[in-house]
C-alpha cells in the first residue's frame, strides 16, 4: 500500500490486518519483500494471472486458491522462472526476471518433484550449498539438512526416500544459503497429518525468524494452522487478503449445507427450523436439507436439539463442502 | 566453469540407460576395422567407408547428439533444471561446464575406439587425425544439440532432422550445403592431419576450421541466451 509518501508494509503480525506494521519510507524497500505490481501473465489468450498487486512482507503467507488458480504461475513469477507479461515482479527491490543474482535472498521449493535420485540427501543438499558458492558449504548443509531434521537419513539414495522425506530434502536444499525468502509450492502435497504438522512448525519457525515464507495450497483447511496472513487466488485474480483470523472467521461462519438422516425427520425438520442459525429446512427423500448460517452454533445445537425431542440422528452430511464453493464464498465477501 | 554442475551433469549422464547406446558403436567400427585388413582389399577400398562414413558420419553425430542432448535436456524434462537455476550463477557458467562434460564424453566414446581402429589400419597418423576430427567434429554437434536442447522439447528429433536431412541428402544434393555439416569439417581436419588413403574429404580445412568455431560459438551463445530468458512451462496452474 502506498500512502502519502510512505510505503506501508502488512504483515501477519499485527493484530488488525488493515493496521500497517511497518513503515518504510519510500525508496528503500524492505530486503525480504516480494512486490507484485499490476501483474499479468497470459498463454496465448488464456489468462493464468490478472492484474495482481501484492506485497508480502516477513513472516508467514499461505497463497490458497483452487487448482489452476494460478498460484504456481504467481510463484515461478516471484522466483524469476517466468516474465510477466505486464507489470512488475521485485524481490527485496531487485527485478525477479532475469537476474541470477536475485537467489543469494530467494529459495523455491516447486511442486514438481524433481530431485536427483541418483544422489543422497547430503550430496544434494552439499551441491546446493556449493552452487551457492558459499564459504563453508559442509557446515551449511549439515544445518540445513538438521533444520528439516534429515541427518539420519541423509546418507540414503533419495530414490529411497517417501515422499515426505524428500520434500524436506528439497526444502534443505532450499534452504542451505539462509535465504531471506522462501517460496514453496504445495509444500503439503502427499503428506500424511503428523509430516504436514512438521513442516508447518518448521515454517512456522523460520516465520519468526524474520523470514518471508511463502507457501501456496489448495486446501483451504490449511489456515486451520496457519497463523499469518492469507493470500486466497481464484481465476487469476486476487480475490481475499487478509489475517488468517478474518479468513478463519469467514470460513467457519460461512453458510453449511447438511443433509441429516434420523428417526424422525419430520419432527427435526420443525424443530430446526425455531433455531436461529438456520436459515432453511426441506425435507428430502434422503433426510432433511438444512441451511445453516453459522456453521459453529448450528453443530452445537444440533446434538442437543436430538436429544431434547428424543431424535436419533443417523447420519449427517455436509453437501456443500467442494472447495470451489469456499472459495466463491470468501471471494463474494 | 563450475565442478559442481559439472559433477552432476557427468553423474546424471553416465547413470542412464540411454547411455548404453554408445557400447555397441565401437564395437562395430573395430570389427569392421579388423575385416577390412585382414580382407587383403586396397586401403581406399574399405577405409573411406569406415572411417568417414561410419566413424565421422554416423557414430560421432550419434554420439554426440545422445549426450549433447542429455547434458541439458534431461535436467529440462525431469525438472530439476530448477536447482541449478535457482542459484546465483551466471548462465553462460551453467551452459559451458555442461558443454565440457558433454565434449569430454563424447570425444573419449569416439576418439579412442577412432584411434584404436586406425591403428589396426596401421596409420598412427591417421589415429591422431581422427582423435583431433572428433574432438573438434564433437565440440561443434555438442554446441549445437546444447542449444537445440534449450530451445526445443524435442531436440533429439530436431537433431535427427538436421543430421538426417541436412547431412546426408542435402549435402548429396546440393554442394554448399557442406559447409554448414559438422562432419565433412571433422572428416577434413582428420583427413588433413591423417594424409593417408584410409580417408578422404571434400571441404577444405581451413573452411573445417572456420565453420567449427562458428558452430561452437552460436552454440555455446544460442544455449545461454535461452537459458537467461528461460520459463518454466508444463506445470502452471
Amino acid at each position: 500500500m502506498t500512502h502519502a509518501g510512505h510505503t506501508y508494509v502488512t504483515g501477519p503480525n499485527s493484530e488488525d490486518p488493515a493496521q500497517p506494521t511497518g513503515l518504510i519510507s519510500e525508496g528503500r524497500t524492505a530486503v525480504s519483500n516480494i512486490e507484485l505490481s499490476g501483474v499479468s501473465r497470459w498463454y496465448g489468450n488464456v489468462v493464468a494471472v490478472n492484474d495482481v498487486t501484492l506485497t508480502i512482507g516477513p513472516g508467514l503467507t499461505g497463497l490458497l486458491g483452487p487448482n489452476g488458480a494460478g498460484k504456481t504461475t504467481v510463484l515461478h513469477l516471484m522466483a524469476g522462472l517466468m516474465a510477466p507479461s505486464q507489470g512488475e515482479v521485485t524481490v527485496g527491490g531487485e527485478p525477479a526476471w532475469r537476474n541470477p543474482n536475485m537467489y543469494r535472498t530467494l529459495g523455491l521449493v516447486t511442486e514438481r518433484e524433481s530431485v536427483p535420485g541418483f544422489l543422497t540427501a547430503w550430496e544434494f543438499v552439499l551441491a546446493s550449498a556449493k552452487l551457492h558458492k558459499l564459504p563453508d558449504p559442509e557446515a551449511a548443509a549439515r544445518r540445513a539438512l538438521s533444520i528439516v531434521e534429515l541427518e539420519d537419513a541423509q546418507n540414503r539414495r533419495i530414490s529411497t526416500y517417501s515422499k515426505g522425506m524428500r520434500q524436506r530434502s528439497r526444502v534443505a536444499a532450499a534452504l542451505v544459503h539462509d535465504p531471506r525468502v522462501l517460496l514453496l509450492d504445495e509444500p503439503f502435497n502427499g503428506m500424511d497429518p503428523r509430516q504436514r504438522i512438521h513442516m508447518m512448525a518448521l515454517l512456522n519457525r523460520m516465520a519468526e525468524e524474520g523470514r518471508t515464507i511463502l507457501f501456496s495450497s489448495h486446501i483451504l483447511e490449511e489456515v486451520e494452522q496457519l497463523s499469518g496472513t492469507v493470500q486466497v487466488i481464484v481465476a487469476g485474480r486476487l480475490a481475499a487478503s487478509g489475517d488468517y483470523r478474518h479468513i478463519r472467521r469467514l470460513m467457519t461462519n460461512r453458510p453449511h449445507q447438511f443433509t441429516i438422516s434420523s428417526s424422525d425427520d419430520r419432527l427435526l425438520a420443525t424443530v430446526l427450523m425455531g433455531q436461529r442459525s438456520v436459515s432453511g429446512v426441506s425435507l428430502e427423500p434422503t433426510g432433511v436439507l438444512v441451511q445453516a448460517n453459522d456453521y459453529g452454533t448450528f453443530t452445537r445445537a444440533l446434538a442437543k436439539l436430538a436429544r431434547e425431542h428424543k431424535i436419533r440422528l443417523t447420519q449427517i452430511l455436509p453437501s456443500d463442502e467442494s472447495l470451489e464453493k469456499v472459495f466463491s464464498y470468501l471471494v463474494a465477501t | 566453469m563450475n565442478l559442481t554442475i559439472m559433477s552432476l551433469t557427468l553423474r546424471a549422464m553416465l547413470g542412464r540407460r540411454r547411455v548404453l547406446m554408445l557400447l555397441p558403436m565401437p564395437v562395430i567400427l573395430i570389427g569392421l576395422t579388423l575385416v577390412g585388413v585382414m580382407s587383403g582389399a586396397d586401403d581406399a577400398e574399405w577405409g573411406p567407408v569406415i572411417f568417414s562414413n561410419l566413424g565421422l558420419s554416423v557414430i560421432l553425430p550419434l554420439t554426440a547428439l545422445i549426450v549433447g542432448s542429455s547434458a541439458l535436456g534431461l535436467e529440462i524434462d525431469d525438472g530439476t533444471i530448477t536447482h541449478v537455476l535457482t542459484k546465483p550463477l551466471p548462465r553462460s557458467e551453467i551452459i559451458l561446464s555442461k558443454l565440457v562434460v558433454a565434449w569430454l564424453v563424447t570425444t573419449v566414446a569416439t576418439g579412442v575406439p577412432l584411434a584404436v581402429a586406425a591403428l589396426i589400419a596401421g596409420s598412427g597418423s591417421l589415429a591422431v587425425g581422427l582423435v583431433i576430427g572428433a574432438a573438434i567434429g564433437g565440440l561443434a554437434y555438442c554446441a549445437l544439440f546444447l542449444a537445440l536442447s534449450a530451445m526445443s522439447k524435442r531436440p533429439v528429433a530436431v537433431g535427427l532432422v538436421y543430421l538426417v536431412l541436412w547431412e546426408n541428402i542435402l549435402v548429396t544434393y546440393v554442394s554448399g550445403a557442406r559447409i554448414f555439416s559438422v562432419r565433412q569439417h571433422a572428416t577434413a581436419i582428420a583427413d588433413s592431419i591423417g594424409n593417408t588413403p584410409l580417408i578422404n574429404s571434400t571441404v577444405s580445412v581451413s573452411t573445417a576450421l572456420i565453420m567449427s568455431v562458428i558452430f561452437i560459438l552460436v552454440g555455446a551463445v544460442g544455449a545461454t541466451q535461452r537459458l537467461r530468458s528461460f520459463a518454466l512451462t508444463g506445470e502452471a496452474n
